[in-house]
C-alpha cells in the first residue's frame, strides 16, 4: 500500500470523527422523541460562533471556548425546547419538519445579520500545529477533535445504558404515559435530552471551528452529512453513528483521492443508499 | 438600533422634508435590477457589492467635481434625463441560477427596471440574462469570465470583464516571464470546481496552454462548497507540478490553504483566478499562510487624489474593507450602464441598447485599469484588460506584472507560512 494511501485513510478517519461528533446530538434527539431536527447544521454553526467570539473577545483558546459554547448551546437547547419542539411535537410530522426548518433560517440570517457574510477563521497556532510520524500528518486540531468524538460518543452512551438518567430518558422515550405514571416528568426528561444534544452539537462545532471556516451558511454545508451519517448508523444510535461517521470518512476520502473529488459524492450515497436497501433500520438501528 | 440605522432615519426625514418644501424637480427615478447572491455561500460578495454600488450612486446622484473625468460625477444625476436618480433594486440570486433566472423576471416584469445588472457568478449571469434577452431589456455583466457567455448570439447582453480566454493569455505570458528568470512553470496543474465558472474556465485555460504545445499535466476537480480537500491536496503533492492554477469561490479557496498547511504542501508558483482569493475575507482568513499567492486583477488604485484612490477611501468608509478587483470591476460596469441610460436621454430599452453599442470610454474616464471600454457585436468589451498581482506579505496584494505598472517584483517560489 503505498504511502500517500496511509495518509489518506488517517485523514478520512479523523474525517469521519468529526462527522460522528457533530451527528451525536442529532441522532439523540431522534432517538428521544422521533423529531428529526433540520436546524442542527445550524447549532454546529452558532457553536462555531461562540469559539470565535471567545476567541475575539477574550483571546481563549478551546480550553475556554470549547466548554463555553456546550453550556451556550446546551441553554438554546432548553429554550428551543420550551418555546418550539414541546408544543410542534403534537402537530403533524409536517409542522415539525417545517417547524425546525424555519428555526434554522432564523439561528442562519440572525447570524448572518449581527456577523455578516464574511468568511472567519480561527488562528491556526489556537490549537498547535500538525504532528508527524514518519512522514504521516496528522492535524493536532482534527486530533483533538477526533478524540473528544470518542469521548462524546462513549459518555453518551454510558450515560443512556448505565444511568438512572438515560433509563428514565429511555423511558420516556419508549411510552410518555406509563412513564408519566411512574413519576417521571416528560418535559424535563425531554428537555434535558435537547441540553444535552444541543451542547454536544455545540461542542462539536467549537471543535471545528478550529480547522474548518466559519459562516453563517456552514451549516448547510455540514447538515447533510450529519443526516447521512444518523442515517446509515441508525436513527437514534448514539454508537451507530460513531462507526457511520467512520466509515463515510474513510469511503469520501478514498474515493476522493482515487476516483476523483466531484466522484465522491456518488460513491457515498450509492453505498449509502444500497445498504439501507438492505438494512432500512441502518447500522445500528432498531426496526 | 445602530449608527447606520439612526444614518437612514436621519435622512429619511432629511428627504420628507425636501418633499414637503415643494422640491419635485428632481423626483425622477430610473430603477436598475441588480441580482446578487445575498445569502448562501458567496453572501459576502453580495454584501460588498451592495456597499459598492451603493456609493456608485451617491457618485451618480450627487455632485462630486473631485472626481475629474469621471462621467456622471460632476453633477447631481442624470443629465440626459433632467438630473433623475438612479436606483438600485437588490434582488439575491442565493447563488443559485434557477433563483437568479426567477429574480430577473420579477424585476423586469414587476419592477420595472430599465436594465438589469447582475449577476456574480457565470452560472446565474447564464440564466438570468436569458430572461432579459427574451424580454429586451439591456442586461450589463461586470464580473462573469465564463468565455461562453457572449457567444450566445444575444442582442441585450454587454459584458464589461476581461474574461477567462484574455486571462487565459495573461497566465501563458506571465508563466513564461518568469520562466526566463529562473522559474520552473513546465507542468501546470489545475484545481476547480464544478460550477459554470470552475468549469469553463479550466477548459480555457487548458486550452491556451494546449496552443502553446503545453499541455496541462494535471486537471483536479472537485464539488463547490466541499467539506474536505484532503484527497485533492495529497494528489498534488504527489504529482509535484511546477505551477497551481486555483480556480475558486471564497469558502473552498480558504479550505484549501488550510488543507495545505495541514498537509505541508506549498507548489513552487500559486496562480489564483481571482474569485475566492480576491475576496477580503479570504486575505483576513488566511492570508497569513497564503503569502506569495498571484492572483489576476484589473483594479490598482492610483497616488492619492485620484479618483481611484478617493472611490476606494469611499468604498471603506461605506463597508469598512479595502477595496478588491471584484468589487471595482463591478462599480466600473454599473457606471458603464448608467453612462449609457445618460447618453440615451430615456429608460426606452431600445435606446439604452444602442447607447450602450456606442459606448467608447476613455482609459482616463475609468476607475480601474481597463484600456477602455468599446463593446464588439457581441457584447464583449474589446478593450478589458487584466495584471498579475501578488500577496507577498499575507495581507495586501500588489502588483508584480506587467513590469511597466508593477510596484514591486515578483516573489518566488511560494512562500505559505
Amino acid at each position: 500500500m503505498s504511502f500517500v494511501l496511509v495518509q489518506v485513510i488517517a485523514g478520512g478517519l479523523l474525517l469521519g470523527a468529526v462527522y460522528a461528533l457533530f451527528s451525536s446530538g442529532l441522532t439523540l434527539v431522534w432517538g428521544m422523541m422521533n423529531i428529526v431536527n433540520f436546524a442542527h447544521g445550524d447549532f454546529v454553526m452558532l457553536g462555531m460562533y461562540v469559539a470565535y467570539v471567545v476567541y475575539t473577545l477574550m483571546g481563549g483558546g478551546p480550553i475556554l471556548g470549547a466548554p463555553l459554547a456546550t453550556l451556550v448551546l446546551a441553554t438554546v437547547g432548553v429554550v428551543v425546547y420550551f418555546a418550539l419542539i414541546r408544543d410542534i411535537m403534537k402537530g403533524p410530522m409536517l409542522a415539525q419538519i417545517l417547524g425546525t426548518f424555519g428555526l434554522a433560517l432564523l439561528l442562519r440570517y440572525s447570524v448572518f445579520w449581527w456577523f455578516g457574510a464574511n468568511f472567519l477563521s480561527m488562528p491556526s497556532n489556537i490549537v498547535g500545529g500538525t504532528y508527524a510520524f514518519a512522514g504521516l500528518r496528522l492535524e493536532a486540531s482534527r486530533l483533538l477533535a477526533g478524540v473528544v468524538a470518542l469521548l462524546v460518543t462513549f459518555g453518551l452512551h454510558l450515560l443512556l445504558t448505565r444511568t438512572s438518567l438515560g433509563s428514565k430518558m429511555l423511558a420516556v422515550a419508549e411510552d410518555q404515559t406509563a412513564a408519566q405514571l411512574m413519576g417521571i416528568r416528560p418535559d424535563t426528561m425531554q428537555a434535558i435530552a435537547w441540553a444535552i444534544a444541543a451542547g454536544a452539537t455545540g461542542l462539536a462545532g467549537a471543535l471545528i471551528a478550529n480547522f474548518f471556516y466559519i459562516v453563517p451558511t456552514v451549516g448547510e454545508t455540514l447538515g447533510i452529512v450529519a443526516f447521512v451519517t444518523v442515517s446509515l448508523g441508525g436513527f437514534g444510535s448514539v454508537p451507530g453513528a460513531l462507526v457511520a461517521g467512520l466509515l463515510i470518512g474513510v469511503i469520501e476520502s478514498l474515493s476522493g483521492y482515487l476516483i476523483g473529488a466531484v466522484y465522491k459524492d456518488i460513491v457515498v450515497y450509492v453505498l449509502f443508499l444500497s445498504f439501507l436497501w438492505f438494512r432500512p433500520q441502518g447500522l445500528m438501528g432498531k426496526m | 438600533m445602530n449608527f447606520k440605522h439612526v444614518t437612514r432615519l436621519f435622512c429619511a426625514a432629511a428627504m420628507f422634508l425636501a418633499l414637503g418644501s415643494g422640491a419635485q424637480a428632481q423626483d425622477k427615478v430610473i430603477k436598475i435590477g441588480v441580482i446578487m447572491p445575498m445569502s448562501g455561500g458567496t453572501a459576502s460578495i453580495g454584501a460588498h457589492a451592495k456597499a459598492a454600488l451603493e456609493v456608485a450612486m451617491d457618485i451618480i446622484n450627487n455632485a462630486h467635481p473631485e472626481l475629474g473625468n469621471l462621467p456622471l460625477a460632476k453633477n447631481a444625476g442624470l443629465a440626459g434625463l433632467g438630473g433623475a436618480k438612479i436606483e438600485a433594486v437588490f434582488a439575491d440570486n442565493q447563488g443559485n441560477p434557477a433563483t437568479g433566472q426567477n429574480q430577473a423576471l420579477r424585476l423586469i416584469t414587476e419592477e420595472k427596471v430599465a436594465a438589469v445588472f447582475g449577476s456574480y457568478q457565470s452560472g446565474v449571469t447564464l440564466t438570468s440574462s436569458a430572461i432579459a434577452e427574451k424580454y429586451g431589456v439591456p442586461f450589463l455583466n461586470s464580473e462573469s469570465v465564463a468565455a461562453n457567455l457572449t457567444e450566445r448570439g444575444f442582442k441585450w447582453f454587454f459584458r464589461t470583464t476581461p474574461i477567462a480566454t484574455d486571462f487565459a493569455k495573461i497566465y501563458v505570458d506571465f508563466l513564461a516571464d518568469i520562466k526566463a528568470q529562473g522559474a520552473k512553470t513546465d507542468s501546470v496543474a489545475v484545481v476547480h470546481d464544478n460550477t459554470e465558472y470552475g468549469t469553463s474556465v479550466a477548459n480555457t485555460i487548458a486550452g491556451a496552454f494546449k496552443e502553446k504545445g503545453r499541455p496541462i499535466a494535471l486537471d483536479i476537480a472537485y464539488p463547490v462548497n466541499a467539506t474536505d480537500l484532503q484527497g485533492q491536496v495529497l494528489q498534488l503533492k504527489d504529482k509535484k507540478p511546477d505551477v497551481v492554477i486555483m480556480i475558486s469561490y471564497t469558502s473552498d479557496a480558504i479550505l484549501f490553504a488550510k488543507t495545505m498547511q495541514s498537509l505541508d504542501y506549498k507548489p513552487p508558483v500559486l496562480l489564483a483566478d481571482d474569485a475566492g482569493y480576491s475576496d477580503p475575507s479570504f486575505t483576513k482568513a488566511v492570508g497569513k499562510i497564503s503569502q506569495g499567492a498571484f492572483n489576476r486583477s484589473s483594479w490598482v488604485v492610483g497616488p492619492p487624489g485620484s479618483a481611484s484612490a478617493i472611490i476606494a477611501d469611499m468604498y471603506k468608509k461605506k463597508s469598512g474593507e479595502e477595496m478588491d478587483d471584484t468589487v471595482a470591476r463591478q462599480m466600473q460596469g454599473f457606471f458603464v450602464l448608467a453612462d449609457a441610460i445618460d447618453r440615451a436621454g430615456s429608460t426606452e430599452p431600445a435606446k439604452i441598447q444602442a447607447a450602450l453599442k456606442a459606448t467608447d470610454l476613455k482609459p482616463e474616464q475609468l476607475m480601474i485599469g481597463y484600456k477602455g471600454v468599446k463593446f464588439d457585436d457581441k457584447g464583449q468589451n474589446v478593450l478589458a484588460s487584466g495584471a498579475i498581482i501578488q500577496l507577498q506579505d499575507g495581507e495586501n496584494y500588489v502588483s508584480v506584472w506587467p513590469k511597466a505598472n508593477a510596484e514591486k517584483a515578483p516573489m518566488l517560489p511560494y512562500k505559505g507560512w
